[in-house]
């Protein structure tokens, strides 16, 4: 399992404060501590708030890099503020994210070429999120369509076929299992599957959050999700997923597969 | 039409044997032998085996090739490394079993520190298999051959403690078995590692099975353990030996049937288990060491 650490984000208050005071010590800790959760790699957002984007961006990726030099998935919807992240990072970045809009697909796989990114192609366009797993499939073929198109291989395209709130969306988490099990059959290497996990828990009272990330988490794993975008300090998250992957044989058991991980 | 290779997110842990001339092993960033897939770093090596005594149960035919050289382990070894070639020599404390001469630890890290001057590959050491008596037999070799970086056997799952210990203070590699179980040797590893022992000082053992005595089963646990390893399993990225010789000479048709044919089980046991992946092959009679290495030299060609 591909895990991209989701704590270095300006939506978080401590990260926009840190932003804003050009605290470097809190993006250190929080980088840190993620990769020492065995995160695979580090989103970076700068969040709705900043005054600067680019700017802070730039600040947000040096910063990261003075203690790690670890896969940087740079999180922004705006195309400069992308190709400033992208050209400031050390290992192969990805690219977070790219959806089935013409236009932004015009713009970000020419950029997955020249950075040699891997790219997150979200299953949305103009017209929003399909309802269905059979909606969601067409645009996930545009975004396959796009990565032969811009000569980027199919196993760099990370699909994510977008979660939403389960308070509000409720029948949404079955058609994202069922798009995460059938595009894998859209190309030969099969594209990647990613979800924004906490996204199914957005709404739902505290005290359930984490349970039913958790619990959407082994689901999606147990259909062959093979990325994520979470939060790898939660323990019990973690210990989770890790558990899903030995029931799905992907890691050997032993006693110790925990620590193993 | 394109081939398709294999591309593996991870590679085997390099193993580092011996101080003199040292050797290394692992390494492999794929399936062996196969064109393309495996740049095959560092081919499979052969080790020989010899004895702290004579050994009695070994049939005629495979005493025969060392003469008085059975009765001096030194000689043994000597014979070994320079007339037969072998990368490496694996010293079996065989005097040391409370059945046979029960010889001490003392006696036992004499034999071996002759054995370190009188040859300059690397070594393989191991007990005589009974564990308590190999805890102290062990502790005390691993002390004497400080600094020769050589392999030490058999770490257990039940007695692995001492051995480690000792391994770690003296600075040399560790064999680690499990009996045809691939969780237990992950498991296995994992503990010897919680004991700070270096990861790439580990080298496996899944038991060996001689032709037509459960060879099949070893071999599909070390294909399972080397897939495991390539594809970032840490716990089982490590190299594996074999100790082809001792099983091969232990069945009824190399005792007992004609001429050459406990070679020939020697050498179609040890081709099979290079194919599944071993690093190392322990092996005992002179012509299948040799064509074992023509046969290594011929598939790291390919």
């Amino acid at each position: 399992m591909f895990i991209i650490g989701e704590r270095i984000n300006g939506m978080f208050k401590d990260v926009a404060k840190a932003i804003k005071e050009k605290d470097k010590a809190v993006i250190h800790a929080l980088a840190l501590k993620q990769v020492s959760c065995k995160a695979n790699a580090l989103d970076v957002n700068v969040g709705p708030a900043s005054a600067n984007p680019k700017e802070a961006m730039e600040w947000l990726v040096k910063t990261i890099q003075e203690v790690t030099d670890i896969t940087l998935a740079i999180d922004t919807t705006r195309q400069d503020v992308m190709e400033t992240g992208l050209s400031l990072c050390k290992a192969k970045p990805i690219i977070n994210s790219a959806n089935a809009n013409e236009e932004k697909m015009k713009n970000l796989f020419p950029l997955a070429k020249k950075y040699n990114a891997s790219i997150i192609g979200l299953t949305m366009d103009k017209a929003g999120i399909p309802k269905d797993s059979e909606g969601r499939m067409e645009l996930a073929m545009k975004l396959v369509a796009a990565c032969v198109e811009y000569g980027i291989d199919t196993s760099e395209l990370y699909l994510d076929a977008v979660i939403l709130p389960v308070n509000v969306a409720q029948p949404h988490a079955k058609e994202v299992f069922k798009t995460i099990r059938d595009s894998k059959m859209l190309a030969d290497p099969a594209p990647k599957t990613v979800l924004g996990l906490s996204n199914v828990s957005q709404g739902s009272p505290m005290r359930y959050k984490n349970l039913i990330n958790r619990t959407f988490l082994t689901m999606a794993i147990a259909n062959g999700l093979d990325a994520a975008i979470m939060d790898a300090t939660d323990k019990e998250l973690m210990d989770s997923l890790i558990t899903a992957e030995l029931l799905m044989e992907k890691q050997l058991y032993c006693d110790s597969y925990l620590e193993a991980y | 039409m394109e081939r398709l290779i294999e591309k593996w997110q991870d590679k085997i842990s390099e193993v580092v044997i011996g101080a003199k001339k040292p050797i290394t092993i692992g390494g492999e960033t794929g399936i062996y032998f196969i064109d393309g897939e495996d740049k095959c770093p560092n081919p499979p090596c052969v080790a020989m085996e010899v004895w702290d005594m004579e050994p009695e149960a070994w049939p005629e035919t495979l005493k025969s090739n060392f003469g008085s050289a059975l009765k001096d382990p030194v000689e043994w070894a000597k014979l070994c490394a320079d007339k037969f070639s072998a990368d490496l020599i694996c010293l079996r404390l065989a005097s040391t079993h409370p059945d046979t001469k029960n010889a001490s630890g003392q006696e036992a890290g004499k034999t071996l520190e002759k054995i370190l001057k009188a040859v300059s590959v690397p070594l393989i050491v191991i007990g005589s298999s009974a564990h308590e008596k190999d805890n102290e037999v062990m502790a005390h070799c691993a002390n004497v051959a400080k600094g020769e970086n050589c392999l030490f056997g058999i770490a257990t799952q039940d007695n692995y403690k001492t051995l480690t210990a000792a391994c770690l203070s003296s600075g040399h590699s560790i064999i680690s078995e499990a009996p045809i179980d691939i969780n237990i040797a992950k498991q296995l590893n994992i503990l010897i590692c919680d004991m700070q022992f270096p990861a790439d000082k580990i080298v496996l053992h899944h038991a060996t099975g001689a032709l037509g005595y459960g060879l099949e089963y070893t071999y599909s646990i070390m294909e399972r353990t080397r897939l495991a390893g390539l594809s970032g399993d840490k716990m089982l990225s490590m190299p594996m030996i074999n100790f082809v010789g001792q099983e091969a000479w232990r069945t009824k048709e190399a005792k007992t049937g004609p001429k050459d044919t406990g070679i020939l089980w020697e050498v179609a046991t040890a081709t099979a288990y290079l194919n599944s992946g071993a690093d190392i092959l322990v092996m005992n009679h002179p012509k299948a060491v040799e064509q074992i290495k023509k046969a290594i030299k011929a598939l790291a060609r390919a």
